[in-house]
């Protein structure tokens, strides 16, 4: 029995499970409502881990991960509009566009670092927002509705169903990759390039093309959540490429956990779950939840994950569990014989 | 296109850079010597937007409610300072992002929620409401005015940053922060009076804008994000870089909003042209910014680094 | 295996500054050549030079018949030229098999995988392995980086070289800051590299600096002074004065 509660995959897989269920319970409680609100947290999951790739792994503060969205969205408006349902085309431009975009604007962006990186991200995304705000023919500053839903052969996306059980094994895959790609050759160099790009220089990898991938990699996944939001909402508008959404996503990721696995499908979670608590208390809700932002980045970064680690351990706490999955795996790579070598 | 049209907009374009010259000028201080980003100063030059709406309107002087912006503003950026941002100093970047975006949502949603989501209106001042005649063409007085003290006010901390001693730690600061304050100098005065002037300008700012643009919640983030395509361009930490580039951001945004759209109606068809015009403008300072970006990733005049 | 070092006529001005002043070495295949001289001399801003952080004003460097100069950095890298910092510059958060295994995997060009673990990586991690032992942290292999003490950072420093599939080491005072015992393992580590790498070695521990190189060039105010063996140097009298009071020799 202990043994099994020692198992390291044990918070993700309670995790998704607890997602897989919504439907179920949702629709046994009359409740549908909760399906569509919680197809918005695995979207935003997407989106805050896209942004974790560069983020957290990379050490790159994007202030502009809106900008990926927002194109996600409007490649599905877009082609809507001119009488393209078709989902493989919406998913072809979607994680086209955003990946083309990424590497227009990584490029630009990585030929700075620190402050200004983060001052030019927010200003492209920005440039983003003006495009479509100023392009009246596409709904402008009042928005498109989704003419029609993406389509991939039988399954429409449209569906709120269909789009959860889309997003939640999307979110589940990238999750998986993200866990994969944190001890990868290419993530290891990233997290590398991050903690010492001139020692990455030193040894033969150029630090700038590893955050570049990395980069466009993160801008084509945000797109992705993108492209399911459009759906999830059969509406897209410039607003969800404004600033205040690339700072939301970094919270999430901040507050789940940065740089770790988990944290930010836990931080979207915690975030729209209290978002949606403070909201039926008051409709200035953002007078409580701005002074929490400021008081989290006063008191450290460990985020939610990191909390979970620091947990008094309990023979059988989940603790223990949740630890391997959301921290180096260091402890993992010993092998027996490598310790006992001779030395000087 | 008539030249005297033209030179209106020149003129506009010129009061437009003098606005983001003020909200510039302190925040390229604060991020060259204490290496801090702050996203609250948009919500500075809010608050000194909403101070000098409210003081002229109780009390019908604007030059009070100027003051009462500078004040107010000054005020509220020293708290700022000595309660959260003088803690974060010494920590990452994403911590300054963090709490600055926490701050102004907090900003905004405190402004709505005692003045409501509703725009406020603030008249031209009636001393200022007519036109002066300025090179054979009839010019506002009001913006003529706000180019008059921004100019002043580039003049006054040009003074300020050569030619005195404070001001020659800040030039110290600019180029070599650690060592300033291993010299002795109160390096936690000098950063308060720095953040504080910086707020000052910001809420003047705010106050000589509010009869042009609408005083309301969240105004301050759209003119922020301009202010910091300004500093890239001119450079982080250098005062006079933030006053050329504000001026050529200020100049081209505006000369390019209304000659855009009147070039491609020459050389394209007229609906292409209407659509692709204010959409090719509004993203011309920042096409700008990009093109400075991939030449000179420093800016163009930048501080040169002890 | 190694690879020779050649320069010619190197210079690097700060306005008017002379900092190195045309500098010509003739490091070869297998040699270890040590580079001393007093404080301020210039010698890390040679290394520097040599490593591609920092461009000449004039010269040539041509490594292993190559002229290198255009190259960036990590260019150099992969083509073997391989240098540790005087300051240690590791990876904290990650232990030191990570540490090592990413600079062998990087020498093997396998860094753009996205999926199986760097550390199944087999190449990667005997090189990374063999290394870890032969900077005598074998012992350490699972502690981060960050854990570990001083001495054992400096060895770390040195494992990265190694592990990245050298030809020529470029050591920036790997000795900085170690006790005596530290210094005479490293200098054990250094003699067993002979010939099997090209090493220019900057240190001011003159002990291990006599006990190891095949030639020395002393370098003050930017110039090399005299370049010449250890008993050469021992003998000269204008080196002598320079180090007079500084170390005896």
């Amino acid at each position: 029995m202990s043994s099994l509660l020692h198992r390291p995959a044990l918070l993700p897989v309670v995790l998704f499970a607890g997602f897989a269920a919504v439907p179920l319970v949702a629709t046994a409680l009359e409740q549908p409502f909760w399906i569509a609100f919680f197809a918005r947290i695995l979207i935003y999951a997407m989106a805050a881990s896209a942004l974790n790739l560069a983020l957290g792994y990379g050490g790159l503060v994007s202030f502009g991960h809106a900008l990926f969205m927002g194109l996600g969205s409007y490649a599905v408006a877009l082609p809507a509009l001119h009488g393209i349902a078709n989902g493989w085309v919406h998913l072809a431009l979607c994680v086209g566009g955003s990946a083309l975009v990424a590497l227009a604007v990584g490029a630009i962006s990585l030929r700075t670092s620190g402050m200004a990186f983060i001052m030019i991200t927010l200003a492209f995304a920005q440039m983003g927002y003006f495009l479509f705000v100023s392009l009246k023919q596409y709904g402008g500053d009042d928005g498109l509705p989704v003419a029609s839903t993406s389509q991939f052969g039988g399954f429409d996306l449209g569906s709120t169903l269909t789009l959860y059980v889309t997003a939640l094994v999307a979110l589940a895959l990238v999750t998986w990759w993200m866990a994969k790609l944190r001890a990868s050759p290419f993530g290891m160099a990233l997290r590398g390039a991050r903690q010492n790009a001139r020692r990455i220089n030193a040894i033969g990898l150029q630090a700038r093309r590893l955050q570049l991938v990395a980069f466009v990699i993160s801008g084509a996944i945000c797109g992705l959540s993108g492209l399911l939001l459009a759906n999830l909402n059969a509406f897209v508008s410039p607003s969800s490429l404004t600033w205040t959404v690339s700072g939301e996503l970094i919270v999430m990721v901040v507050l789940g956990g940065i740089g770790t696995v988990l944290g930010p499908v836990i931080g979207a979670l915690v975030f729209l779950g209290l978002e949606e608590w403070l909201k039926a208390l008051t409709q200035h809700w953002m007078i409580i939840f701005g002074p929490l932002i400021v008081l989290m980045a006063l008191v450290g970064r460990r985020g939610i994950v990191g909390l979970l680690d620091r947990w008094p351990r309990a023979p059988a706490g989940p603790a223990s569990a949740a630890a391997p999955v959301a921290t180096p795996p260091a402890a993992s790579a010993a092998t027996p014989g490598t310790a006992t070598k001779g030395g000087l | 296109m008539s030249t005297s049209l033209l030179l209106v907009q020149l003129l506009n374009g010129l009061q437009y850079g003098v606005l983001l010259f003020l909200l510039a000028a302190g925040l390229t201080l604060v991020f060259g010597i204490m290496s801090f980003v702050n996203l609250a100063h948009g919500s500075l030059y809010m608050i000194g937007a909403y101070a000098a709406a409210l003081t002229y309107a109780a009390t019908g002087s604007f030059v009070l409610a100027m003051l009462a912006a500078m004040a107010a503003a000054m005020a509220v950026g020293l708290l700022l300072e000595v309660t959260i941002v003088s803690r974060l100093y010494r920590r990452d970047h994403l911590d300054h992002v963090l709490a600055t975006f926490g701050l102004v949502m907090f900003f905004n949603e405190l402004v709505r929620l005692v003045w409501g989501p509703q725009a406020l209106f603030v008249d031209v001042p009636e001393m200022l409401a007519g036109t002066v005649s300025l090179f054979g063409i009839n010019y506002p007085s009001y913006r003529f005015a706000i180019i008059a003290v921004g100019l002043l006010v580039a003049v006054g901390s040009y003074w300020l940053i050569h030619k005195t001693r404070v001001g020659m730690l800040i030039r110290a600061g600019a180029q070599n922060p650690q060592l300033v304050g291993a010299l002795g100098v109160n390096i936690g005065l000098l950063n308060a009076m720095l953040f504080g002037v910086g707020a000052m300008l910001a809420g003047l700012a705010g106050a000589m804008a509010g009869p042009l643009l609408s005083v309301q919640s969240g105004m301050g983030e759209p003119v922020l994000i301009t202010t910091l395509v300004v500093i890239v361009i001119g450079g982080i930490g250098s005062v006079s870089g933030a006053l050329y580039a504000a001026l050529i951001v200020g100049v081209v945004d505006t000369l390019g909003r209304v000659l855009l759209p009147m070039a491609l109606r020459e050389v394209a068809e007229r609906s292409v042209a209407d659509a692709a015009g204010p959409a090719l403008a509004s993203m011309l300072v920042y096409l700008l910014m990009a093109v400075v970006l991939a030449l000179r990733p420093q800016g163009l005049f930048p501080v040169r680094r002890g | 295996m190694s690879a020779s070092l050649k320069t010619e006529g190197l210079v690097k001005r700060y306005g008017v500054l002379l900092v190195t002043d045309h500098v010509s070495l003739d490091i070869r295949a297998g040699e270890l050549h040590a580079v001393i001289g007093p404080n301020g001399a210039g010698k890390t801003t040679l290394i520097n030079q040599l490593s591609g952080e920092l461009a000449a004003d004039e010269g040539r460097i041509v490594f292993g018949g190559q002229d290198v100069g255009a190259l960036a950095t990590h260019q150099r890298a992969r083509a073997g030229l391989l240098r540790s910092y005087q300051i240690t510059s590791i990876f904290e958060e990650f232990t030191v098999t990570e540490n090592a295994v990413l600079a062998a995997m990087a020498a093997k060009r396998h860094a753009w995988r996205f999926w199986k673990p760097m550390l199944s990586d087999a190449a990667a991690r005997s090189a990374a392995d063999e290394a870890v032992a032969a900077a005598g942290l074998a012992n350490q292999a699972d502690t981060p980086a960050g854990e570990l003490a001083y001495g054992q950072r400096r060895q770390l420093e040195l494992a990265l070289a190694l592990a990245a599939q050298p030809r020529f080491l470029l050591l920036d005072e790997p000795m900085a800051g170690m006790s005596v015992q530290e210094s005479a393992a490293v200098t054990k580590l250094l003699r067993s590299l002979k010939g099997r790498y090209t090493i220019l070695l900057v240190e001011h521990d003159m002990d291990a600096v006599f006990a190891l190189a095949d030639r020395i060039s002393v370098l003050v105010y930017g110039r090399v002074m005299f370049t010449g063996t250890p008993d050469e140097i021992r003998e000269h009298p204008e080196v002598r004065a320079v180090y007079l009071g500084e170390e005896t020799v």
